[in-house]
């Protein structure tokens, strides 16, 4: 099998790659630099986000004001030595982005604009129109392209890691225009392979969110951390799943209940703001676990529209006026007409609450570092523990900067102590034993196991059982169904067994790396019992400090179910308290 | 809810298998709001999984999806089923060679948008503690509107001097190359010219202005082009006219 050399490799060329991509590469212009990805860098999802991107910079904000929003925001599971990270390296790393040519929104004196969003005291979002993400993940791929020494594979899907004597050494990955694998040794290695969401049916993640990443270490035997902690986006199209960004309700936008009544306020996030002058932390801007599980409730009442595609509420913008909407939110006006036949300009928008983002990923520490030597990981397969239970909107963009860079600084530093290379001889065997599998894979018939059958049955069962409210019963019954279906899965066989972009494979191991993810998500949200942040048990409804104020820490155990442990939060300085969204600005 | 019967005429062609490519028919039962892309969808899960197709985001953003739809450039998950009768003609990309079915070869166009340095080459170098540059609302529009191609191709699909002459950079790439000419940031126009005024660049474009009527983003890469053509002509006067404006 061909390799190739590098020092350090990148798993994934989404926003949290190339930010590593680019730090590596001016640290020192020396490095071999392997950028792996599924996908051309600028398909990878990071281009989809709308909102913008969270750092201080008005001089009525302050690092601590962001640091308490998302700490109280993420119910107390954030680890808040990561977060105090975060906050300080935000602005550098959006000014950063801005000197790199990202086209920000901005005032008339031509300073960078900020708008609020769910959850934060003060604006404090940087954003460009609503295509915040993919102005970013286009400023980072450009840049990217006057560094020699970032050498891309395009194209190229990873399936497993080499690991020899506790290290990591590399990746194997298949060439998708030729069907051959290829080994890639690195001396150090950093996934930032994305999210997860694809596990479930209705999402706003892309066809590429598949928990690649997360798959790939914990296999490897690094803990899955939080993976119960599933964020449901409460605005999304109920045709497509399509988001309309909360920017949406950050310009004023409002949620109606079929009578017209701005239902918020019976949950906890009144009083009622007037209409077009929102209100920081209340109502409209409550956080999105809380806006989404008002809407589940008020569905329960029978309070909400019935539309061709299930139950919705109603996203109001018309008080905006067009000028507005057209400057600030493009992208919805076109997405809602073209999706929807709906112009927001004109009438009010149907929308539901959609799988979105996974706050639990891969175990990191603050320097982005996982327990396996060699082994980095950031942006959103990561769980450095600054979401907790729920992430703030625009909190996420900002972390894969901000981690990405970081990944690679620790990749650096890894390398720079010189761990004596993996033997040619173990990395050799390890990609030929990959190679082995891949080929039983490509050759195996006779099952009648497809992968459309297997993934339709695992979205089933997560959106009856682990959606935005969740009980033991639901969660026993998902764990032996995922139980089932890995089982289930190690006999699926292809129709195509060809060699050239054969995409049947391809989805069947993205459908493996889902299958691993979701049954860590369900062993985990059924042993926490308690109800914090995105994670609510109908069967346990308070939050419970004592016994979970811990991450959950899901370790791979093969063809078992995962070992579910657990570790104590970090707390600088902030006790738990109560997240108070009616309109008192709350901590 | 409405259903609707719907033809589709599928491009395929594997290499390994396929001596040419043919067409393969699938009829599929769509709903009224899908796209193309949600047709093809539902061919691979329930009729065909052997079919190959790139996509993603389904939210025209991602740029994946471009593909010739009855002989137009179409992004597949932004073309609407409702505005076709008969028979769905579904090929790859034109001007592309072809990977795998509705797969194409891409090297050539990222290639080209390497060449043009996209990226801000700094007029005055700033550091990050002294701040964010100053740039108003008035100064970001004039290249804004270059900034959002999504890199879809559809644009290299429908122009005929790409299809002639395939060294010819092209409407994203130079439409690339001229948003950061545009940006009040950038002093980087002298180092990006060369490839611009090239022969590949500028001025093998005849104006037919059929990127931009493809253009899904409204990018406008003929505006873009006609731009450059213009400053390129008055940097040609002040070089060899007037020479005495150059300090
Ligand atoms: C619709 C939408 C809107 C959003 N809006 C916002 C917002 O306004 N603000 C905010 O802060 N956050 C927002 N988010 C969240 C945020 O955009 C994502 O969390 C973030 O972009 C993820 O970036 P990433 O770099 O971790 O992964 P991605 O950008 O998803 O990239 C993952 C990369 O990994 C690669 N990869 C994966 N698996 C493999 C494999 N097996 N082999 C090789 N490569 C692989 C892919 O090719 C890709 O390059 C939004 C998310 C969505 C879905
Ligand atoms: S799927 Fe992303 S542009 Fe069509």
């Amino acid at each position: 099998m061909e390799s190739v050399q590098s020092d350090v490799a990148i798993v994934g060329a989404g926003g949290a790659g190339l930010r590593a991509a680019i730090a590596l590469a001016q640290s020192d212009p020396k490095l071999r630099i392997a950028l792996i990805s599924k996908v051309y860098p600028m398909r990878s999802h990071t281009c989809a986000a709308e909102g913008g991107a969270a750092g201080v910079i008005k001089p009525d904000d302050s690092l601590e004001h962001h640091f308490n929003d998302t700490v109280g925001g993420g119910d107390w599971l954030c680890d808040q030595d990561a977060v105090d990270y975060l906050v300080q390296e935000a602005p550098k790393e959006l000014i950063q982005l801005e000197h790199w040519g990202c086209p920000w929104s901005r005032e008339p004196d031509g300073s960078v604009a900020v708008r609020p969003f769910g959850g934060m005291k003060k604006q404090r979002t940087w954003f460009a129109a609503d295509k915040s993400g993919f102005h970013i993940l286009h400023t980072l791929f450009q840049t990217s392209l006057q560094f020699a020494s970032i050498e891309r594979f395009d194209e190229y899907y990873v399936t497993e890691l080499l690991v020899h004597e506790g290290r990591c050494a590399g990746v194997v990955a298949i060439e998708m225009r030729s069907g051959q694998m290829r080994r890639f040794d690195a001396r150090a290695l950093i996934i930032a392979g994305g999210g997860a969401g694809r596990m479930f049916p209705f999402t706003t993640n892309g066809a590429i969110k598949t928990g690649d990443g997360m798959a790939l270490a914990y296999r490897a035997g690094v803990a899955l951390k939080d993976m119960e902690f599933v964020q449901y986006h409460p605005t999304g199209l109920p045709s497509t799943g399509t988001l309309l960004t909360e920017a949406c309700r950050g310009e004023g936008g409002v949620l109606l209940n079929k009578n017209g009544r701005r239902f918020l306020q019976d949950y906890g996030m009144g009083p009622e703001t007037p209409l077009g002058k929102p209100v920081f932390k209340t109502m409209e801007l409550g956080p999105r676990d809380r806006v989404s599980q008002a809407f589940w409730q008020e569905q329960k009442k029978g309070n909400m529209m019935p539309t061709q595609w299930g139950d919705a509420m109603l996203l109001d913008m018309r008080h905006l006026g067009e000028k507005t909407i057209n400057e600030r939110l493009p992208l919805v006006r076109d997405m809602s007409i073209s999706y929807m036949g709906v112009d927001p300009v004109t009438d009010p928008v149907p929308v539901r609450p959609v799988v979105h983002y996974m706050m639990g990923g891969i175990d990191t520490d603050t320097r982005a570092a996982t327990r396996l030597p060699g082994l980095f990981a950031a942006g959103e397969c990561a769980c450095v523990s600054i979401n907790g239970a729920n992430r703030l909107g625009s909190n996420s963009l900002t972390e894969l900067l901000v981690f990405g860079r970081r990944a690679a600084l620790s990749a650096l530093e890894y390398v720079k102590a010189g761990a004596a290379p993996v033997n040619e001889g173990a990395r050799a065997a390890l990609a030929t034993a990959a190679q082995g599998r891949l080929r039983e894979l490509m050759q195996r018939s006779g099952s009648g196991e497809t992968v459309a059958g297997l993934r339709k049955e695992m979205m089933q069962t997560m959106e009856q059982n682990a959606g935005i409210y969740r009980t033991s019963e639901g969660l026993t019954e998902a764990c032996a169904k995922l139980s089932e279906l890995r089982r289930r899965y190690a006999r699926i066989e292809l129709h195509d067994k060809t060699n050239v972009y054969n995409t049947d494979l391809l989805q069947a191991l993205e459908l493996g790396s889902m299958l691993d993810c979701a049954e860590a998500v369900t062993q985990s949200a059924l042993a926490r019992q308690e109800s914090r942040g995105a994670h609510q048990r109908l069967d346990f409804t308070a939050r419970d400090d004592v016994k979970f104020l811990r991450h959950s820490l899901a370790l791979y155990a093969q063809n078992e179910p995962p070992r579910i442990d657990y570790r104590d939060v970090v707390i600088t300085r902030s006790q738990p308290g109560v997240r108070d969204y009616s309109g008192g600005g709350g901590k | 809810m409405g259903e609707r019967q719907v033809e589709l005429e599928v491009l395929r062609y594997n290499p390994e298998t396929d001596r040419e490519p043919h067409f393969q028919r699938y009829s599929v039962a769509c709903r009224e709001e899908w796209v193309v892309l949600d047709a093809l969808n539902h061919v691979k899960e329930t009729l065909d999984p052997t079919l190959s197709y790139r996509w993603s985001c389904h939210m025209a953003v991602c740029g994946s999806c471009g593909m010739m739809v009855n002989g137009e450039p179409k992004l597949a998950c932004k073309t609407f089923l409702r505005n076709y009768h008969g028979v769905i003609r579904v090929e790859p990309l034109r001007h592309f060679p072809i990977e795998r079915d509705l797969v194409t070869v891409i090297d050539d166009f990222v290639a080209k948008l390497t060449r043009v340095k996209p990226y801000l080459i700094p007029k005055e170098p700033k550091s990050v503690e002294a701040g964010e540059y100053r740039q108003t609302p008035a100064q970001l529009k004039r290249y804004k509107q270059f900034t959002l191609c999504i890199n879809c191709m559809l644009c290299y699909a429908a122009c005929p001097e790409y299809g002639l002459i395939p060294d010819y950079l092209g409407p994203a790439a130079l439409s690339l190359a001229h948003r950061y000419n545009q940006d009040s940031r950038d002093g980087g126009r002298g180092e990006r010219q060369e490839e611009l005024a090239s022969k590949e660049g500028v001025w093998e474009c005849s104006f037919v202005g059929a990127c931009s009527e493809v253009c899904p983003e409204h990018v406008d890469p003929a505006a873009a082009i006609q731009q450059v053509k213009i400053r390129s002509t008055l940097d040609w006067y002040q070089e060899h006219l007037m020479p005495w404006l150059k300090k």
